[in-house]
């Protein structure tokens, strides 16, 4: 290019790669966009670098032996897949979950919510420039890590759900810690409040950016905080409660315009609303057994069965045929991410590539659950 | 006589002179880059809930001596298409303008190199070869992303100097001189910032624009553009920007130092303090120093569009404004 | 749209015997449809009519062919239409791609993983596995599978 300037130039449009290897995309995702100067013509998400092939795995292996691979997909929200999944096997088997392990299981999946939230909330804010937010976040989800691994044995990739329960049972140190962390959390919000939403530059930065309303998510199947923001309070929480979800009083943040700005705000309302879910669960926490009796391989009956539960980024859904052995015979985990980044395809015409960044972060994609 | 004083009558007491400051420019620069690097990585850290270097020397000082050594090891890599000329002339192009506007900042009373008539255009003169040097980086990188950030570059480079002339117009009105002495002494009764805090304001977000630091570092966007136009630097070329831009820093803050904060005259109610003049000039360059640290690391970037909005929407007419009341309050006093 | 409208909408356009319906506490949906392959895209108009979301297309396979799955839902109520269609090996069915864009990288993942292609789709093109490959993974003869069944099998 720089020694050929005497060509003479025809086109106007360029082409440029993002990713797969870029700071910016969180995960092996590659942007093939098309520009026009600065503005974005076309967009095309590339996936499949992180293809693992989970669903064919489920093939072969048997219902106990694919709980870790359901953390895995997404490794962000490994335990509300984790939750899912089990859920979803104990549906078909009929097999009954005690109140103690309902509510276990309900502490620890916002507890990971939270966790996701607060590492996008510091990569999104890092992304546009602002380092300082990220090392903040990262402290406050070191908290989450060290109670979750005192409980289950690992900090990110969880497989602590089991078949008719929990593995193992909550001492009192976890209930003292996740106090605490409750109250440090709350008293942080000031904090990212008066240096984050409010500051200026981060407002011209997020607001109007990447508008997504109902009927852009309605048509490429968008949830989560995408679709809350444009205004549709959907949570599959409220919509087809499960596991104890109905007895907690929690309430759907839900935006006006479906800017940036407002996936941003109904995120970290989210959060406080996923703090009150644990304070009331720890304090209405049941005795009793976390683990039912169950047969050693699980063998559930025929047919087809659809479990659904709300993920970190939108609505995750467990598809299981069974032929009634202890395998299963097809599992396909419909994840929040696919429709979630397909949408760029429609947003990021016309744009600004600094936005794109933008767009994306706030949009919260993690690749591997797209590629499974 | 002494050997060193035949030298001096030899080539006499200008170039003895200016050949003396060279030198301690050189070793000033080089001391501040090795400085300024350790005390950003240190506030950057402590503003971020962490510590930074304390491994290498006490408090992790050598840091950036130790980085040094590493990144004169590294191997000195040239892009296959990329125009080797122009390629290796972009760093050095970067770094001596710099250096020679050193020549006329007045440290003190007497340290100053050469107290030239027209100090204060040199210097943004020679800062105007900030923009080629860029540019010249960026096109020869051979890199879509580079040629990306040295264009973003230049845009904000050439739009951010009118408000940047433009504020310290108004303290050459008041100063009659381009002189960099005459305008210390200028503010022998109050300085300028007390009473043109608009122009000081102007000055110094020009300034942090002019050196691409943050809000205004979309030319070098690490998330963006992985690193804008010195992407396919290695090496000691590398380095060269690295020390271009802190050296930079330094000229920008001795400059408003020089025209705002009263040079290296001693605050108002200080003066009782035997403190040599050029130490309150260091410790007031280094406080404005710091505060361009710390808004780097405490803002998320402006969107480019923004930038350039702000720039001719915002700061031009402020700067315009300013310029025209303050005239007619100088014309006033006089 | 209620669920008595949604059955009454999807009766115009496959037979009322084909729309039996389950037990959401059971198996998670509402109604199940057997549909043919050219009754794809007028289910999928009525379901954009009823104002439902596409959730996801998958398939499985079997001995006598694979067999397509759509689930449809709501975002008002609980709603979750399953419609399923049988096909025989070598077989392509017609896009939705025009009436809900998430059909656009759902078919794309069904015909990379299954090799069922979709007529009239702007774009198929494999999206999870590289360009270059040659197989279709999740097809039972494909690999590593603990059983090959037929439909009736599983579904009696």
């Amino acid at each position: 290019m720089a020694n050929e300037f005497l060509e003479p130039i025809t086109e106007q449009t360029f082409y440029l790669n993002m990713g797969p290897q870029h700071p910016s995309t969180h995960g092996v995702l590659r942007l093939f966009l098309k520009l026009d100067g600065e503005y974005i013509v076309e967009a095309d998400p590339v996936v499949g670098y992180g293809h693992r092939g989970h669903e064919k795995m489920a093939e072969s292996h048997l219902y106990e032996q694919f709980l870790p691979n359901s953390s895995r997909m997404d490794y962000l929200a490994g335990l509300i897949f984790n939750h899912g999944y089990v859920a979803a096997v104990e549906k078909m088997a009929s097999i009954e979950v005690p109140q103690r392990a309902e509510y276990i299981r309900v502490i620890c999946a916002e507890l990971n919510r939270i966790s996701s939230h607060l590492l996008w909330f510091g990569t999104y804010i890092m992304d546009l420039g602002g380092f300082t937010p990220f090392l903040y976040s990262f402290d406050d989800r070191e908290n989450i890590l060290d109670i979750l691994d005192r409980v289950s044995g690992s900090r990110l990739t969880y497989s602590y759900c089991r078949f008719g329960g929990v593995a193992r049972d909550l001492d009192d140190e976890f209930i003292k810690a996740t106090r605490e962390f409750i109250d440090r959390l709350r008293g942080r919000w000031n904090d990212y409040h008066n240096l984050v939403t409010k500051n200026v530059i981060f407002i011209h930065r997020a607001k109007d950016v990447g508008l997504i309303n109902r009927e852009l998510a309605l048509r490429f199947g968008c949830t989560g905080p995408i679709l809350r923001a444009a205004g549709v309070g959907y949570d599959v929480r409220k919509a087809e409660p499960y596991s104890v979800y109905p007895e907690f009083d929690f309430e759907i943040p839900t935006g006006t315009t479906g800017d940036a700005l407002d996936r941003y705000m109904v995120r970290l309302q989210e959060m406080e609303q996923s703090l009150r879910i644990i304070e009331q669960a720890l304090d209405r926490l049941p005795e009793g057994p976390i683990r039912s009796a169950v047969p050693h391989k699980v063998r559930p009956p025929k047919g087809d069965y659809y479990f659904a539960v709300e993920s970190a980024r939108g609505a995750l859904g467990y598809y299981i045929v069974s032929d009634g052995t202890s395998y299963p015979y097809r599992l396909k985990a419909r994840v929040p991410s696919y429709g979630n980044l397909q949408v760029l395809t429609d947003v990021l015409p016309g744009t600004l590539v600094a936005d794109t960044i933008s767009i994306l972060g706030s949009i919260d994609i993690v690749v591997p659950e797209v590629d499974r | 006589m002494a050997a060193w004083q035949k030298l001096v009558n030899f080539l006499g007491p200008d170039l003895t002179v200016i050949i003396v400051g060279l030198v301690a420019i050189l070793a000033l620069v080089q001391v501040n880059a090795l400085f300024l690097v350790w005390l950003e990585r240190k506030v950057a850290a402590h503003i971020q809930l962490r510590i930074g270097p304390k491994e290498v020397g006490p408090f992790g000082i050598l840091q950036t001596i130790v980085d040094g050594v590493k990144l004169v090891g590294k191997e000195l890599i040239t892009p296959r298409h990329a125009d080797r000329k122009l390629f290796m002339l972009a760093p050095i192009a970067i770094f001596l303008p710099v250096l020679v506007s050193f020549v006329v900042i007045p440290f003190s009373e007497r340290l100053q190199v050469r107290d030239l008539n027209v100090g204060l255009l040199l210097i943004f003169g020679f800062s105007t070869f900030n923009v080629l040097a860029v540019l010249i980086g960026g096109w020869a990188s051979n890199n879509k992303y580079s040629l990306l950030g040295a264009i973003r570059s230049v845009a904000q480079n050439v739009a951010y100097e009118i408000p940047l002339l433009l504020s310290i117009l108004s303290v050459m009105l008041y100063s009659n001189s381009l002189k960099m002495s005459v305008i210390v002494e200028s503010q022998a009764r109050v300085w300028n910032v007390f009473w043109m805090p608009v122009a000081a304001l102007i000055y110094l977000i020009c300034a942090t624009a002019e050196t691409n630091r943050a809000p205004f570092d979309i030319p070098e966007a690490e998330s963006e553009l992985v690193a804008g136009f010195h992407t396919e630097y290695s090496g000691m070329r590398f380095a060269l920007f690295f020390l271009a831009e802190y050296s930079n820093m330094l000229i920008v803050a001795s400059v408003a130092t020089t025209l705002f904060f009263g040079g290296w005259q001693s605050p108002p109610l200080l003066g009782f303090l035997p403190v040599p003049g050029v130490v309150w000039f260091l410790a007031k360059t280094y406080v404005l120093i710091f505060i361009i640290i710390w808004v780097r690391w405490t803002f998320p970037r402006l969107r480019f569009d923004q930038l350039m909005n702000f720039c001719w929407k915002i700061m031009i007419p402020a700067a315009l404004l300013h310029l025209i009341v303050y005239a007619g309050i100088i014309k006033l006093i006089n | 749209m209620s669920l008595e409208d949604l059955k009454e909408e999807l009766s115009k356009v496959v037979e009322p015997t084909a729309i039996s319906p389950r037990d959401h506490d059971k198996d998670g949906c509402l109604l199940e449809i057997r549909a043919t392959v050219d009754q794809v895209e007028s289910v999928a108009k009525a379901a954009r009519q009823a104002d439902l979301f596409l959730e996801s297309i998958t398939a499985t396979d079997f001995t006598n062919g694979p067999q397509v799955i759509y689930h449809y839902n709501s975002f008002v109520t609980i709603s979750r239409v399953l419609v399923r269609v049988p096909l025989a090996r070598g077989d392509s069915v017609p896009t939705i791609s025009n009436v809900y864009d998430a059909a656009l990288w759902y078919e794309r993942e069904v015909f990379d993983l299954f090799g069922i292609r979709f007529d009239n789709h702007p774009d198929l093109r494999r999206i999870l596995l590289p360009e270059d490959a040659d197989f279709h993974p999740l097809l039972k003869d494909y690999g590593k599978v603990h059983a090959f069944r037929s439909r009736e099998d599983i579904y009696g």
